[in-house]
């Protein structure tokens, strides 16, 4: 049946003429159109949405899904070392299981009752997060790493009564522009030089900036550029001297083998949870992760979510609820933090998953095999002609630059000629750090093989001495 | 025949796993997963690789996270899932204002393809173009439902969209060089509280407007708030108690003639789609949840997308990139003026742009005209028997009068009546295995709760989650206590709210809990 009034929708019960004949009669109308007795004419919409033709049969419309995504090359297909802020690691199997069971997945706002899996299943990301950083409160996670750094600096602002922020200049770009319009209007960010050699922060630098009027100093760990800051404690020693917050932006995936922030003395922590368990999607798979100390202050400067355990009437039962609810703008509208909404709660639950299995010999261990893989990567990049890798003096976890510009030949050119083989080069960094000239920022982690480091050095040194 | 069925009440019990805190299942030296070791020639080449860590930056203590064994993480976790009520299983329609429909099986197929979940931001954009051609044409769709002449998906939910606006609004006036003196944002009490808070955070002061008796926005009120400080209007229509504000495009004239922009929080689109637009409405910006209207799942709360669309004229405020199409190829554009530059890192969640994407496709003009036709007279034919339950009042109601997709109810006249309250009812809603939501705050309809029922649920559905509430509204009246000490058929009990506000006793993480409370595991 194709005619417009007895076309039945299988995502529409009540499109069934029996349906909605009874249903208007109990409402008392004729019509549906009239329920829309609110809506003025001159507001009624009375041309033609210019939408394609409908796929009505599911079949139809998975041939034609599947044609347009045909159209992409994934990094599975091919070879990818880029990274810059979104990652590819192995994804263990349960991470997909669990958030793509139903309840999981379509799961909402329920209350501590009907949804108390997802209430436990959040506190234990919290709560394993926590250990990952070794600090004591944690939330569900916000929108992506970028919107946890720029709200940990917010707290930090409203944590001193400053309106200043230094960020360290070894940042990634697409973050500082969230952060930036994040802070504005009332926030000033100053961005503090980095190192030319080492590529960490300028002391000096920080040192001439950092004064009263501070809030916090923002450091990421690792840098844009991969390195590991190494001078965290100095950093906060100039912090703090000042009343400042240090703000940290740290790798989680990094932990198991690299000290976390608060050794080093970072007062809040933030970073991005997509290496634990979430695919990259395109960038889709972020999600922010703010930490503190269990201080009051701290606390109820937070905007998110922050679910807590409690008892119920049945001993021994546990329950978990909203800590502190009336911080929120739920509760308290422009009064409240900030503000909360649906974020990235289901990537918060797979990053519990994974961090479970992984348990702390595995994030050990992990943390092991990027730092050897990366290093055997640099090694035999450096060992091309021309190639210098890394570019920067200093240790480095996952992520290096890659500096070609002794070659002749620019990154794009480079990464073109990758690409027909089937390997996604480096992120070209020569717009973003134009200082750099033609270098490129190179991700090794565990999902590389040994094969395909020597194929990206094999066919890079094909390209070369073309 | 169909509506003399009588919607019986399940004897319902959700799973009850007595689930322990995962930490509490550890095993010392247990593994969930083991990790791939790097090559014996890489070893051989760089040693151990984390002897480079400075010795001062190396971790001492490994994290202490919890060990288990890989079946054991399973089972714990699905038996978490199993205590979680998802829309898959109920009939969702107790969270008003949040649009929870079904999500089409065959979309997850897409959303988790491995040519969606596989994909790098920075790849080559010949190598993405399925991914570009998705968001463009996402983009294309929105604009037809809008009126509107460009979106972005960059915002993670609606509250981010609403930021995102509230960031344009200030760029605009920046442009112009007014920010300093139009520092104002004008919202109403029933538009989402996070109008009035990413103003907020975006430095506007906040006027909040509220209705005049029969429950629509007071456009007197509105002529008395604007002034040569008006920002702008941040306002949903219909509002979050279902009532159309018919007045609208009077409010949008009055807020531009004082000069400022006015933003349609589209939260509550599904009744109207197809039937009335932003622009018709004279709005400069909007913005859909593709979570919710356009069917992808909720995900416990995200992740997400908050679509935001501008008029022509505030193309040039979008946060970049933008995507384009030349006629052969899709790409990346970053040549947007006065930008305010980013509010995600890349381009938006792709997986929740695919099923929105699918959705439309599989739904067409028609068919989501009738999405919305059949979300208002479910909505009506639910009002209508609600009215009928003793304790229960729909407040701004009159003779004829209807709403649209979702009504803010209120239990004043139970509370008043029993003492039972719409949080007792909340408790004793999951003994049904339904879900009930109270309203968001403050609550201005006392004793609130908002339905919204969609045009997902059947009108059996329908009558069921009726039953329920009559059948709560019958205890509150006979056996009060029995609601007031909900839930019993739940996954746990009623729960001690005082660890949960004093900070002496709160606990965020299960080590907090260890410090403050002690082990005491078997208690």
């Amino acid at each position: 049946m194709k005619d417009k009034d007895n076309f039945i929708y299988p995502y529409i019960p009540n499109s069934l003429p029996e349906f909605k004949q009874s249903m208007m009669r109990e409402i008392g109308i004729n019509e549906v159109d009239e329920l829309y007795q609110d809506i003025p004419k001159e507001l009624r919409f009375k041309g033609k949405m210019n939408l394609p033709k409908p796929l009505h049969s599911e079949m139809d419309l998975k041939r034609h899904m599947e044609e347009i995504l045909s159209k992409n090359r994934t990094c599975e297909e091919n070879v990818s070392f880029l990274g810059a802020g979104c990652w590819r690691h192995y994804v263990p199997a349960i991470c997909d299981e669990i958030n793509s069971r139903a309840e999981f997945l379509t799961a909402y706002a329920g209350e501590p009752y009907e949804d108390h899996g997802r209430f436990q299943a959040l506190f234990e990301y919290e709560s394993m997060m926590a250990e990952l950083v070794d600090m004591d409160v944690v939330n569900v996670p916000t929108y992506d790493g970028a919107q946890a750094a720029a709200t940990s600096l917010r707290m930090a602002s409203r944590i001193t009564g400053r309106k200043e922020v230094l960020i360290a200049g070894a940042i990634h770009p697409e973050r500082l522009l969230v952060i930036k319009n994040y802070l504005n209007p009332d926030i000033k960010p100053i961005s503090v030089n980095y190192d030319k050699v080492s590529g960490q922060v300028d002391l000096e630098d920080l040192r001439q900036k950092v004064s009263s009027k501070t809030a916090a100093i923002y450091f990421e760990n690792p840098t844009y550029f991969g390195c590991i800051e190494c001078q965290g404690e100095n950093i906060s020693r100039i912090a703090h001297e000042d009343g400042a917050l240090v703000v940290t932006f740290v790798d989680p995936i990094s932990l198991g083998v690299i000290a976390p922030p608060s050794h080093y003395g970072a007062d809040i922590v933030c970073g991005d949870i997509q290496p634990l368990g979430i695919h990259m999607n395109y960038g889709g798979g972020c999600g922010g992760f703010i930490a503190t100390r269990d201080e009051e202050k701290f606390v109820m400067e937070y905007p998110s979510r922050l679910f807590g355990i409690t008892r119920t009437v049945v001993e021994g039962e546990w329950g978990f609820g909203d800590v502190a609810y009336e911080r929120t703008s739920f509760a308290k509208r422009e009064e409240g933090k900030e503000f909360v909404g649906t974020a990235a709660a289901l990537w918060g639950i797979t990053a519990g998953v994974y961090l479970a299995l992984m348990g702390p010999q595995g994030m050990k261990d992990i943390g092991k095999t990027i730092m050897q893989k990366a290093q055997y990567a640099a090694r035999k990049l450096s060992a091309i002609n021309g190639v210098k890798a890394p570019l920067h003096d200093a240790p480095y976890f996952k992520e290096f630059v890659v500096d070609f510009n002794a070659t002749g030949i620019t990154v794009e050119e480079v990464n073109n000629a990758l690409l027909k083989e089937g390997i996604f080069g480096g992120k070209d960094l020569s717009r973003e750090f134009p200082p750099l000239g033609q270098s490129a920022l190179y991700c090794i982690t565990e999902v590389h093989s040994k094969n395909d480091i020597d194929h990206l050095v094999e066919t890079l040194n094909e390209i070369l001495t073309r | 025949m169909l509506e003399n069925k009588k919607a019986k009440l399940r004897n319902f019990h959700q799973a009850h796993w007595d689930e322990p805190v995962i930490f509490e299942l550890s095993a010392k030296g247990a593994r969930g997963i083991l990790v791939p070791e790097a090559e014996e020639e890489i070893k051989a080449e760089v040693g151990d690789g984390i002897s480079r860590i400075p010795a001062h930056l190396r971790r001492k203590e490994p994290p202490a996270l919890p060990e288990l064994c890989q079946a054991q993480v399973l089972r714990h976790y699905l038996h978490l899932s199993q205590a979680t009520l998802g829309a898959d299983l109920n009939i969702e329609i107790g969270q008003g204002t949040c649009t929870i429909k079904y999500s089409p099986k065959i979309n997850e197929s897409f959303a988790t393809s491995s040519k969606v979940t596989e994909l790098h931001p920075f790849q080559a954009e010949g190598t993405v173009q399925g991914a570009l051609e998705i968001l463009y044409k996402t983009d294309m769709f929105l604009r037809e439902i809008s009126g509107l002449s460009r979106f972005v998906f960059q915002p993670g939910g609606g509250s981010h969209g609403l930021f995102a606006i509230a960031s344009m609004i200030r760029a605009y006036h920046e442009s112009r060089g007014e920010s300093g003196k139009r520092d104002e944002i004008i919202t109403t009490i029933f538009s989402h509280p996070s109008n009035a808070a990413a103003a907020a955070v975006k430095g506007f002061k906040v006027i909040t407007l509220y209705p005049d008796k029969d429950g629509y926005p007071d456009v007197d009120a509105l002529r008395e708030a604007v002034s040569d400080r008006t920002a702008g209007l941040m306002i949903t229509n219909p509002e979050d108690h279902g009532l159309f504000n018919s007045k609208i495009a009077e409010f949008t004239r009055i807020v531009h003639e004082a000069g400022g922009l006015c933003s349609y929080d589209q939260a509550n689109a599904n009744g109207i789609l197809g039937m009335t637009r932003a622009l018709e409405g004279g709005f400069d910006f909007c913005f859909f949840n593709l979570h919710k209207t356009f069917s992808s799942p909720h995900g416990c709360g995200g992740p997400a997308v908050g679509a935001v669309g501008v008029r022509k004229e505030f193309e040039q405020f979008l946060p970049v990139p933008l995507i384009d199409f030349d006629g052969e190829k899709y790409f990346l554009n970053y040549d947007v003026k006065n930008s305010i530059g980013k509010v995600r890192m890349f381009y938006g969640v792709l997986p929740v742009v695919a099923r929105a994407y699918a959705w439309i496709m599989s739904l067409g003009e028609e068919g989501l005209k009738e999405v919305a036709r059949i979300a208002v007279l479910n909505n009506n034919y639910l009002m209508r028997n609600i009215s009928k339950i003793r304790g229960a009042t729909i407040p701004y109601d009159a003779p004829g009068k209807h709403r649209l997709e979702q009504v803010r109810y209120s239990w004043e006249k139970l509370t008043k009546d029993t003492g039972v309250t719409t949080e007792d009812v909340q408790r004793r809603m999951c003994d049904f295995g339904m879900h009930y939501w109270t309203s968001h705050h403050p609550w201005i309809i006392p004793e609130p709760f908002t339905l919204e029922p969609t045009e997902s649920y059947s009108k059996e559905e329908l009558d069921e989650y009726v039953a329920a509430l009559k059948q709560v509204s019958e205890e509150a009246y006979t056996d009060p206590e029995k609601v007031k000490n909900a839930p019993y058929n739940s996954c746990i009990h009623k729960i001690d709210p005082s660890l949960l506000d004093d900070p002496k006793k709160w606990a965020i993480t299960w080590r907090s809990y260890l410090k403050k409370h002690g082990k005491d595991i078997d208690a």
